[in-house]
């Protein structure tokens, strides 16, 4: 397993997690006080960017769920930018995508997140 | 402002662990043609619904039995819990399992008796969405009481090994949701419980004690998803016993 790495880039309203390496269940602290951090500085939109992810389970697709529900709840929005081609068929065979939108363009993904 | 976190340890990649092959293919409609055994197929032609398309509140529940005393790996547990699925679950509910086994983008068939001695079972069944060496997960279509994800998994900790079943799950419409309340979820529960115990037993604890979490993740009903109704198994099932007498009639004539 290759270690979980999370880089938040927040500009304003709008915050970025940079996603590396693995997500399972044993992200789920660290992915969680990533998008803590994030909301504290007063993101309304976190954007998770997995383009530089190189594996994720079922239990780190699990993780998103509980993230998006937190999202939700707090008012704010979920956008997943930098899928690969088959994360992106991950997303659509969970029915994930119908409620984390999908923007390839990371500029486009900052755009539409703080719509 | 960039901020860089790190977790957990890094290890030697497994090439089993992490293919892209361990995840379903992607489907519209589900199939079971590779099912043989169960009396209906009520999945054939349905779409998969997880925990973001149920009606009801979405609870996370984790059942877990420490394998005290047994020198085994994650790998064989896991191993054996694939191999001899269906003898785990309780007396009365069936699983039939895919001809190929458990294997990523395999539809397996379910009968399920809601409480003890209903005369209705219900026919539904659950996708294979995931598989690897250490963990499988299911994901339930359209129709199924619930909404679901229910990941089986094993892992170490410390000098022993621990199985996991842990499910993210929604009741699937207004009529389950309320059953749900009723007592069927506490059933559900029942039935893990069980499961995670016969599960032990089988790989040689004698008394083992399984430990259940339960969590609400979100109270709030999602409400334009009543009309999954329409799909409804226990609907379906409750229809196919009314009228089975004439099914039977039909039959010899």
């Amino acid at each position: 397993m290759t270690a979980t790495v999370i880089e938040l880039d927040q500009d304003g309203p709008a915050a970025i997690l940079r996603i590396s390496g693995d997500i399972t269940s044993a992200s789920e602290a660290d992915l969680g006080a990533a998008y803590g951090l994030a909301v504290a500085n007063g993101a309304k939109a976190v954007i998770l960017d997995f383009s530089k992810l190189e594996y994720m389970n079922s239990g780190g697709i699990g993780l998103l769920v509980t993230l998006l529900v937190r999202a939700q709840r707090g008012g704010g929005r979920l956008v997943a930018t930098g899928l690969s081609d088959h994360y992106r068929q991950i997303f659509e065979l969970t029915r994930l995508d119908e409620a984390i939108e999908i923007i390839d363009d990371e500029g486009a993904a900052v755009v539409a997140a703080t719509a | 402002m960039v901020e860089t976190r790190k977790a957990g340890p890094v290890t030697a990649d497994a090439p089993n662990k992490r293919s892209d092959a361990n995840w379903a293919k992607p489907v519209d409609r589900l199939s079971a043609a590779g099912v043989a055994g169960a009396r209906d197929d009520a999945v054939t032609g349905k779409r998969v619904s997880g925990p973001l398309q149920g009606f009801g509140q979405l609870w996370q529940k984790s059942f877990t039995v420490r394998l005290d005393g047994v020198d085994t790996t994650p790998e064989a547990v896991i191993a054996t819990w694939k191999a001899h699925f269906p003898e785990f679950w309780p007396k009365g509910q069936r699983f039939y399992a895919p001809l190929s086994g458990i294997a990523p983008g395999e539809v397996a068939l379910l009968e399920i008796e809601p409480v003890p001695g209903a005369p209705v079972r219900l026919s539904t069944g659950v996708l294979v969405l995931y598989a690897d060496e250490e963990s499988f997960t299911f994901m339930t279509p359209e129709g199924h009481t619930l909404s679901a994800w229910i990941t089986f998994s094993a892992r170490r900790d410390g000098g022993v090994v621990v199985a996991e079943a842990q499910a993210l799950e929604r009741p699937s419409d207004p009529f389950d949701d309320i059953a749900y309340k009723l007592g069927g979820n506490r059933q559900n529960n029942k039935f893990w419980e069980a499961t995670l115990r016969n599960l032990a037993i089988m790989v040689g604890v004698p008394t083992p004690v399984v430990d259940i979490h339960v969590t609400c993740i979100d109270g709030n009903r999602q409400w334009r998803y009543w009309s999954n109704v329409r799909n409804s198994a226990t609907l379906r099932s409750a229809r196919r016993t009314m009228t089975s007498p004439i099914r039977w009639i039909t039959r010899r004539g």
